[in-house]
């Protein structure tokens, strides 16, 4: 084994152990809030990465999965009295409505590229908004409550942040090993040329949707998991608009198209954001900051943390010696070619 | 029943004239940034609230009030553009704009929620509480001036597209910006005033939009879906498409009303989706957007 994929590994071992020490460490109910939501956000914005960062088309509406989980979850554990153990069990019920809701809403989407398909998912999104206001068996603008689980706040926490870890291990995994496959390759192939990657026998849309059911399936297990803590969904908490942004803002700032670049953004921006909340002198400012810190990355770190970070560290080590090839595999984007110029002349 | 749906018809085609006038700026952003201003939304929410401070601190009419507002809003936009907007490069400049317009829409909305508190208000005049009996129908002074008022700026920007020769640059750039930049066109100066124009009709936009309806800062997110569903509809970058589908969507919104009143709002994601499915470009888009 290479002395850097050891070094790798064994950060990601030490990782992990940080993170499952965690709530051991920090038993404080009012610290360990930071890390169960941390861990939902990585797992979404994960989720996220799967989808909209191996392809490139860049979904605002992941929130469609993440509210229909939560409340897939509530309906059902409210219709057939569930106990509040036995609810656990219907998390993977929110997955495979996550993943069922993604097919019509993928083979609509995806007819459509970059932002055109951006702004049917905003689209379907106020759809769903809408649903849960006004159909019949969502509680309406009340919202959902679940099952209220008994014990301490400290021991409710550490359980929801162990599920938490448990979903971001998982879908890491599962996006590593889509990133490694054949279809991972095929994803990153439509990112870059679409038309091209079809004529050499991708079968485009097969992909893209598979990508999509697989990312609306974790977003949907990561929703039930939020609001079952949470307690209570609304349709503007469930379906909310800054959710997606949210994401968005997390990966961009870790990085866009790396699995680590979307952990890392989560694990800074959600504590961040949470503090923000819970300072009395901040109230209602938590808007304009998040829109403040998402002009600031986009504009002056466009590629994120990992892929600034790691070039960085490349030139320090290769200092003196003749450069080799340097990390750019890691930032995807600077391999894309400006597809805009091709484009501009109406191919087809 | 037919009464009630004829009333609908006319309401539905006055309201459209306002939202024809928000949904051109949008879709004349894009034709000529390729970009999709999502503040849009946002801005037309500023701008009803800019004509309401005037009314209420210096009792200025509302459309009087249009004069110093609508040259503010334009100067929001050249500001925005020079800002975020112009710096942005690359591939995937499109997408990158797209959540930029989004986060500075985020900020204003803070703005507004900081300023003006979330309790919803409406532009009150003497013509937004009286309606007036026209051929059996009745209507709201205000949808009669705002529709003549959206009529107006429609023609206007018209006659600017084309009658002017800044229009005549804009539509160059509009059809191939780097022929437009290789015959002398200064593309920056035109996507700034472009964008500047594109947010400067919000501030008439939101004047109507603010006496018509109750608002506050959130009303821009069901704005916007409306809007960014109406350009998508017209094909996006095309102007008299705007116009058709804004008094078709407002005209269909009203006449579901009738019947159901919690599901119009489906109406336009319906008809996206379903438009979609069958002409991905719009109904009166260029061919280039699937391509794209």
């Amino acid at each position: 084994m290479k002395p850097q994929t050891l070094a790798k590994g064994g950060g990601i071992v030490v990782l992990l152990i940080l993170a499952v020490l965690f709530p051991q460490v920090f038993n404080n109910p009012g610290v360990s809030v930071y890390g169960v939501f941390a861990m939902v956000f990585a797992t979404a914005a994960v989720a996220w990465h799967i989808f909209s960062g191996y392809t490139g088309y860049i979904s605002l509406g992941q929130a469609v999965f993440y509210g229909s989980g939560a409340y897939a979850m509530g309906i059902a554990a409210r219709d057939w009295h569930m106990s509040p153990h036995a609810a656990f069990e219907l998390f993977p019920l929110a997955a495979a409505v996550g993943a069922i809701i993604a097919v019509p809403f993928g083979l609509v989407a995806l007819r459509v590229r970059r932002h055109t398909f951006i702004v049917v998912t905003i689209a379907v999104f106020f759809i769903f908004q809408l649903m849960a206001f006004n159909l019949w068996f969502t509680g309406g603008s009340s919202g959902l409550g679940f099952p209220f689980l008994n014990g301490t706040q400290a021991q409710v926490n550490e359980t929801f942040y162990y599920i938490g870890l448990g979903c971001t291990v998982g879908s890491v995994i599962i996006a590593w090993l889509i990133g490694r496959s054949r279809f991972g390759l095929q994803l990153r192939a439509i990112r870059d040329d679409e038309d091209r990657a079809r004529g050499l026998g991708v079968k485009t849309t097969r992909v893209k949707l598979t990508a999509f059911v697989i990312s609306g399936a974790l977003s949907g297990l990561i929703g039930a998991v939020a609001f079952y803590y949470v307690g209570q969904v609304e349709p503007q908490t469930g379906f909310n608009p800054l959710f997606d942004l949210t994401l968005v803002l997390m990966v961009f700032l870790g990085g866009f198209g790396s699995i680590s670049g979307a952990v890392l953004g989560a694990l800074i921006i959600e504590p961040l954001s949470q503090w923000i909340n819970t300072q009395p002198s901040l109230t209602g400012y938590s808007e304009i900051m998040l829109g403040g810190i998402f002009l600031l990355v986009v504009l002056f770190m466009p590629r994120g943390i990992i892929p600034t970070g790691s070039e960085y560290l490349t030139k320090l080590r290769t200092r003196g010696r003749a450069a080799v090839s340097p990390a750019t595999t890691v930032g995807p984007a600077s391999s894309t070619p400006s597809s805009p110029s091709v484009s501009s002349g109406g191919a087809r | 029943m037919a009464r009630e749906i004829a009333q609908a018809i006319v309401d539905g085609i006055l309201v459209g004239g306002v939202y024809a006038l928000m949904a051109v700026g949008l879709t004349l952003i894009f034709g000529v940034l390729d970009i999709i201003n999502i503040a849009q939304g946002v801005l037309v929410i500023l701008g009803a609230y800019l004509s309401y401070s005037l009314l209420e601190k210096a009792h200025i009419d509302p459309f009087l009030g249009l004069l110093v507002t609508v040259p503010a809003m334009f100067v929001i936009g050249v500001v925005i553009h020079w800002a975020f907007i112009s710096r942005l490069r690359g591939s995937e400049r499109t997408s990158m704009t797209l959540l930029v317009t989004y986060a500075v829409g985020l900020i204003v909305e803070g703005i507004l929620f900081k300023v003006y508190g979330a309790n919803t208000v409406q532009i009150n005049t003497w013509y937004t509480n009286s309606t007036v009996h026209i051929l059996d129908f009745y209507v709201g002074w205000i949808y009669i001036w705002g529709f003549i008022l959206a009529v107006a700026l429609v023609a206007a920007l018209y006659a600017l597209l084309y009658r002017t020769r800044f229009g005549r640059s804009v539509r160059a750039t509009m059809q191939d910006e780097t022929a437009a930049r290789l015959v002398g066109i200064d593309v920056n100066r035109v996507a700034a005033l472009t964008f500047g124009i594109g947010v400067a009709v919000t501030a008439a936009g939101g004047m109507v939009f603010g006496s018509t309806i109750a608002f506050n800062a959130n009303s821009g997110y069901d704005l916007i879906s409306r809007l960014l569903s109406i350009i998508i509809l017209g094909g996006m970058g095309s102007i008299g498409g705007a116009l058709g589908a804004s008094v078709f969507m407002l005209t269909l919104e009203a006449v579901v009303t009738v019947w159901q009143p919690t599901w119009a709002v489906a109406v336009y994601y319906a008809a996206l989706v379903i438009v979609l499915l069958y002409r991905p470009a719009g109904l009166f888009g260029r061919k280039a957007v699937r391509a794209q």
